[in-house]
């Protein structure tokens, strides 16, 4: 149960794995998670089903080695199991009331961007992708998305592919031309704020999708709480996507940070015993 | 003739208080021999009546009297399937001990700790329990808290092959997350689940019904299904502040605790220990959440509530024991708005009087004028009370709920769905644990009616 069937490094801390999910794949749609408990004794971790497999029976989880857990995920090998895989979490995502899309992602936030880029594809509905990193070889999933979107725009930091600059320089650009009308923007925190700050002035419509730390992934502890339009909202539950011009960024982007300093430290102990 | 009553024994509150070991230590055989010898053995026992699931007291008693445990287990584990269990977080003094005749001759018989002595001592044993012959029924049951692990095992007592679904990688619900260590261990949850597998009762973990599969699936593979799947929903106050760094949820602070295991310093499972911290309610999960705040290395911690000590809806053996442990009291107090710019810097208070009853029969807090101060805290767990989870009911809108999404069951614990039956707090909304064995006894014994 649980298998590792696949494993394959896409950039530096970024690993797909490919992993048997019998009980989750019959139920599961895109946007939706799954909480992962890498060993007997790790804590809870959500990511993102980047890709569900119906006849293959197995899911797709992108993973950016951030903290503990992701840490020891990365020690697991092909044929090797997580301990926990539950779900499917969350709600799925729905963009049906929307013609004209505009896609953008940020790190990992491709795992939940390329399958919308996909799904509509296939509607016939394709959709331009601005994807940016900080440089070439952090980005990921580059060519799949290619393949599947009216236009693709990369943007690095450092310009090493694609523009240089911000997702959301490109961003501004586009608006100026394009009559989206929608936009779904996935990724950090940061530049999840940002992108909402642009599309508020001229009230476009923006779906976000919130990575909040969890628990149980269930409505049951309520440490995933956004605030959305004054009111509190769990992002496990009521989520993982919100109406990003009613939600409190600056908030959540504190939340994220209260265990970071605990984090280090466990990865410190983890790289210690790797070492010995 | 009539001694005093034993009370059982506990441990320093000073040397506990550091320590996740349970509180309470049992009786000694001398002293439930002791204890059982004071029962009047009642020919119409009242205290039966006053147990949720009518434990056969006094004859269980009178076996212990004797010094034949084997037979006083035999005897309770006719009625209560998790006994150990019980005879620790069962409010006795509510139930069965309130209404012992004894208490007209100065106490009431030690019932929960007799019942807590046998159990140990039967769970310390490995009895091999006989797998009951199957009657081919088939039955599913959602949460393995104290309600799903009933009805399981009454089932499974009657024949029919039981499947318990758990959201969690670990069976006992409430009992593994919510209540700690130190009042229940965590093994004695394990032993009676074990218990139930040798009865033949599978388990499925990790599978949460109305995402991973839904109630229609259990139907169609299912002769009934049974709900147990309790008052997870954590409710906040609603006041400024709540989402500062350093506000938890009770539910959250235990569950990171107690499932988890953030007690030990190298879980990975991460936990900020606050130096002051508040304890937001006064109920059972409060004291649980104070007193394990306290035993992590907080310096100080206060419950703040805002009736008095009378009006607590902790079990008074609860409130003493955080007494003595040093835990600090604001009564007549109700927090306004937490502080803070990013993490708590403290709590906005005001004082509160008691002015006439309201409809739970208690005084209703005013808050008096100018009475506004601040409370230092870095820390606030808030334990206001939990409500049902939504997500199985969002997922199959054919199951009728009432106020704050109970489930609408009728006597025999039938819900809106044919096959479908549900107890416990999410029938109820957040209560005991004995309410929730009574109530998937009951459904279990008209699934087994209705299945004949």
């Amino acid at each position: 149960m649980n298998r590792i069937l696949r494993k394959r490094t896409l950039a530096p801390n970024v690993t797909e794995y490919v992993i048997e999910a019998n009980d989750i794949v019959r139920y599961a749609k895109a946007g939706q998670f799954v909480i992962v408990r890498v060993t007997e004794d790790g804590e809870r971790v959500p990511f993102t089903i980047c890709h569900s497999d119906k006849k293959n029976k197995t899911i797709t989880l992108l993973v950016q080695t951030v903290g503990y857990s992701t840490s020891v995920m990365e020690t697991l090998s092909e044929g090797d199991c997580v301990a926990d895989l539950v779900g499917p979490l969350g709600n799925p995502t729905d963009l049906s009331a929307y013609k004209n899309i505009l896609l953008i992602c940020g790190g990992i936030g491709v795992a939940v961007i390329y399958p919308q880029a996909e799904q509509l594809f296939l509607q016939n509905k394709k959709s331009d992708v601005i994807i940016g990193a900080r440089s070439e070889n952090l980005l990921v999933y580059k060519s799949e998305l290619a393949a599947c979107s009216k236009n693709l725009y990369i943007m690095t930091n450092d310009g090493s592919v694609g523009e240089k600059g911000f997702v959301t320089d490109k961003l501004k650009e586009l608006i100026e031309k394009e009559s989206y009308d929608c936009v779904f923007a996935v990724g950090p925190l940061p530049m999840m704020k940002a992108v909402c700050e642009i599309t508020k002035e001229i009230n476009l419509p923006t779906i976000v999708s919130m990575n909040s730390i969890m628990v149980d992934g269930t409505g049951m502890c309520g440490c995933c709480r956004v605030t959305v339009g004054g009111e509190t909202k769990y992002a496990c539950v009521d989520g993982p996507e919100f109406d990003g011009l009613k939600v409190d960024f600056d908030e959540a982007i504190n939340r994220s940070t209260y265990y970071r300093e605990i984090e280090e430290n466990h990865r410190c102990r983890l790289r210690g015993k790797k070492d010995d | 003739m009539i001694k005093e009553r034993i009370n059982v024994p506990s441990r320093d509150p000073e040397i506990r208080a550091k320590d996740f070991l349970e509180v309470s230590t049992g009786f000694t055989t001398e002293q439930a021999r002791a204890e059982a010898l004071r029962c009047l053995n009642c020919k119409n026992p009242p205290c039966v009546k006053g147990c949720p699931v009518g434990v056969p007291i006094p004859s269980f008693i009178s076996a212990v009297a004797k010094g034949e445990e084997e037979e006083a287990i035999k005897i309770i584990k006719s009625a209560n399937s998790l006994p150990a269990v019980c005879g620790r977080v069962c409010p006795q003094e509510e139930q069965c001990e309130k209404l012992c005749v004894c208490n007209k001759l100065g106490a009431p018989i030690s019932i929960g700790g007799l019942e807590r002595y046998v159990a140990d001592i039967s769970l310390s044993k490995d009895n091999v329990e006989e797998k009951p012959q199957l009657n081919g029924k088939k039955a599913a049951i959602i949460g393995s808290g104290p309600a799903g692990l009933t009805c399981a095992g009454e089932l499974a007592k009657a024949g029919f092959k039981v499947t318990v679904y758990e959201a969690f990688h670990k069976a006992g619900g409430v009992m593994v997350y919510g209540i700690p260590e130190f009042r229940l261990p965590k093994k004695l949850v394990e032993k009676e689940i074990n218990g139930l597998r040798a009865l033949g009762v599978e388990f499925k973990f990790n599978i949460v019904v109305g995402k991973t599969i839904m109630l229609e699936d259990l139907l169609e593979e299912n002769d009934a299904v049974f709900i147990g799947t309790g008052a997870g929903l954590p409710s906040f106050q609603g006041i400024k502040g709540e989402n500062l760094n350093g506000v938890y949820s009770a539910n959250e602070y235990l569950t990171r605790v107690n499932l988890m295991g953030a007690y030990d310093k190298n879980s990975s499972t991460p936990l900020v220990v606050g130096e002051k911290v508040a304890v937001i309610g006064a109920g059972n999960v409060a004291m649980d959440s104070a007193r394990t705040a306290l035993r992590l290395g907080a310096k100080e911690v206060t419950i703040v509530y805002r009736r008095g000590f009378e009006e607590m809806p902790a079990r008074k053996d609860e409130i003493a024991h955080a007494k003595e442990e040093g835990i600090k009291f604001a009564i007549l107090t109700n927090p306004s708005q937490i502080l803070g710019t990013k993490k708590v810097e403290g709590m906005l208070c005001l004082k509160m009087e008691l002015g006439e009853a309201d409809s739970s029969g208690r005084g209703r807090p005013v808050p008096i004028e100018g009475s506004q101060f601040v409370m230092e805290c870095d820390q606030v767990i808030v334990a206001v009370g939990t409500s049902p989870n939504p997500l199985l009911k969002n997922s199959c809108p054919s199951l009728s709920t009432g106020r704050k999404g109970v489930l609408i069951v009728d006597e025999t614990g039938k819900t809106s769905m044919d096959k479908v039956y549900a107890g416990g707090d999410a029938v109820t909304g957040s209560a005991t644990v004995i309410l929730a064995m009574g109530a998937g006894k009951n459904a279990a014994k008209n699934i087994i009616k209705v299945c004949k």
